[in-house]
């Protein structure tokens, strides 16, 4: 004799922020159990700053500030380079969702339909948090010594956080629009690099030939990048803050509809 | 005419992937506590009407009620009282069977206390409680075919949706989701399956449908569409022309079909072991050795030739 089953009684939307609590439950522990993906999201970062540092450094240091060394510019723009590139798994969650499934069994179930892409967006900001915390504790190690107040901590802390939000909903967007798990490693690529690359997170942007200056200083990671770095090294933040919050929350406006629409439409195709 | 307890109503269903029709103009009605297994060959529709009753894809005309819902307007009351096992497995790999089963629980607006004593038995019931702690990506197929089925069962849904639940599975497997299948039955679960076995079919439904090309080609009892595509057959080879001479005379009039060239022949069987016997025992007694002889059941085929006269289904379009 089967128990007695109870069933929750609860407003409607309490149990659909329930249901995104429980897919963000799932992802993180995917995250914990899925080892490799665990071992990128330690090591990735400190092979990149290690490397960074060691190899642009000696070149880079001569163009810089008189006073500012290489590691204190680099931290900020590798930080945000990590968590761009990190966002990609989140783009290959949610295509291998899609391919597997498991999206029909959710969608039959009487819960709130967007709950997977909250999860798996949620869980993203975890993995980040995790690279971000130990390229920290590297930079330290290495060198890094930062003039932030706690005040400034929480400001940056809360833009790598809008950033990563930010770039988690375009990332589901490529794994909604992606046939398959190797189209959104080459997708994610092509968006992503030339972003991180094409501004100042690693160089300063005074080098760079008129065209390419011109996208570099006006993309949006530069915006984040020159906020968070004047916050960290102490110096005006000018328009940066503002321009930075300004992107991220545009494109949150229109990634997270598009988004919801497009899960709609993959899933029931 | 006494008014039927219908679950599930489909009438003048139609559905096109563009210009293709996968769906022209489907009928069925399944009685509370039966089961109607939809018998096809890929890409009949099949997984289309199963995906169309469980909200997971619209159609273009048509209505179509599952336990007094429309599944156009109503969808989450009819999400509330369905169960669906797919075709590809959608269990978690990297969670375990336990872990699995508490988190669709949940999803079914389940208490969390409830879910997991739910999840237990579930555990218990479907032999799963020694793989329960393990990621399901370490299950054998037919576990994970349990254990998908189990999550579909996680808040006891009175109407089941199971969509080729034993392809794949090895013979003891498939015996096992056989038993498993019967007592839901039992239970009062009305459940529509589809199988491209007649043999599935015919052991565990109620009434069957036959799809093919998006229409349901014939429907009835398993009996009565057995009679249709014609009983078991025991198909018999003898050594030469000979011996093939007589033992068409000896068998006479239970010879349904014959080939003089293979010096085979054909004799109906209602009952397997008797009528093998019998058959047997007349050649014997006429002296003719048999060189080798098998049991032929009506396959999907069979039941295609007969009601069409085409020997190959003609299927539609892969669906999923």
């Amino acid at each position: 004799m089967p128990a007695q089953l109870v069933f929750e009684r609860r407003p409607r939307a309490i149990l659909a922020v329930n249901d995104s609590l429980l897919m963000a439950r799932r992802s993180c522990t995917h995250i914990i159990r899925n080892t490799d993906q665990l071992l990128g999201a330690f090591f990735q970062p400190i092979m990149f700053l290690v490397l960074f540092a060691a190899v642009f450094g000696g070149a880079i240091s001569k163009t810089l500030p008189p006073g500012t060394s290489y590691l204190d510019f680099l931290m900020p723009g590798i930080i945000i380079q990590t968590v761009a590139f990190g966002s990609t798994t989140a783009a290959v969650a949610v295509c291998n969702d899609l391919q597997k499934g498991i999206v029909d069994r959710f969608r039959s179930l009487p819960m709130s339909p967007l709950a997977v892409l909250n999860g798996h967006v949620a869980s993203n900001l975890l993995r980040s948090a995790i690279s971000t915390v130990v390229m920290l504790v590297v930079g330290l190690v290495i060198g890094f010594r930062s003039q932030a107040s706690v005040i400034d901590w929480l400001a940056i802390a809360g833009l790598i956080l809008l950033f990563t939000l930010a770039f988690s909903w375009l990332s589901a967007i490529v794994g909604l629009m992606a046939k398959s798990v190797e189209a959104v490693q080459w997708l994610t690529f092509v968006l992503v690099f030339p972003l991180t690359f094409a501004s100042t997170t690693f160089v300063p942007a005074a080098g760079m030939n008129p065209i390419l200056k011109a996208f570099a200083v006006n993309q949006p990671i530069t915006q984040v990048v020159e906020a968070v770095r004047a916050l960290m090294l102490g110096r005006p933040i000018g328009n940066f803050g503002w321009l930075a919050i300004g992107w991220n929350i545009g494109i949150l406006l229109l990634a997270v509809p598009l988004a919801s629409w497009l899960f709609r439409l993959r899933a029931s195709g | 005419m006494s008014i039927a307890d219908y679950v599930i109503e489909v009438q003048k269903l139609t559905k096109s992937y563009g210009k293709v029709e996968v769906l022209k103009g489907v009928d069925l009605q399944v009685e509370r506590g039966t089961m109607l297994a939809l018998l096809g060959p890929n890409g009949a529709g099949k997984t289309t009407i199963v995906r169309i009753l469980s909200t997971l894809l619209g159609f273009d005309e048509g209505t179509v009620l599952v336990d007094g819902h429309d599944v156009r307007t109503e969808v989450n009351a009819v999400r509330a009282v369905i169960g669906l096992t797919g075709q590809s497995t959608a269990v978690d790999e990297l969670l375990t069977g336990r872990e699995n089963l508490v988190m669709m629980g949940r999803l079914y607006r389940l208490t969390a206390s409830s879910a997991k004593v739910r999840a237990q038995e579930l555990l218990e019931e479907f032999d799963l409680l020694e793989a329960a702690g393990r990621p399901t990506k370490t299950y054998s197929g037919g576990m994970r075919r349990r254990l998908d089925l189990a999550v579909s069962l996680i808040a006891t849904p009175p109407v089941l949706f199971l969509d080729e639940p034993t392809t794949g599975l090895d013979p003891r497997s498939r015996l096992a989701m056989w038993g498993i299948i019967k007592s839901l039955l039992a239970g009062g679960t009305t459940i529509l399956l589809t199988t491209q076995y007649l043999e599935e079919a015919d052991q565990l439904a109620d009434r069957i449908a036959v799809i093919d090309g998006g229409r349901v080609i014939a429907a009835g009892t398993p009996s009565s569409l057995k009679s249709k595509v014609g009983n078991d057959r025991l198909e018999l080879t003898f050594l030469d022309d000979e011996s093939f001479r007589h033992a068409l005379t000896a068998l006479d009039d239970d010879v349904i079909d014959s080939n003089a060239a293979e010096y085979s022949a054909s004799v109906v069987i209602n009952d397997t072991n008797s009528d093998v016997k019998r058959a047997l025992n007349m050649l014997a007694e006429a002296g003719v050795v048999v060189q080798s002889l098998a049991v032929h059941k009506p396959t999907l085929d069979d039941v295609f030739l007969s009601l069409t006269g085409k020997l190959k289904p003609s299927g539609t379009v892969e669906s999923n």
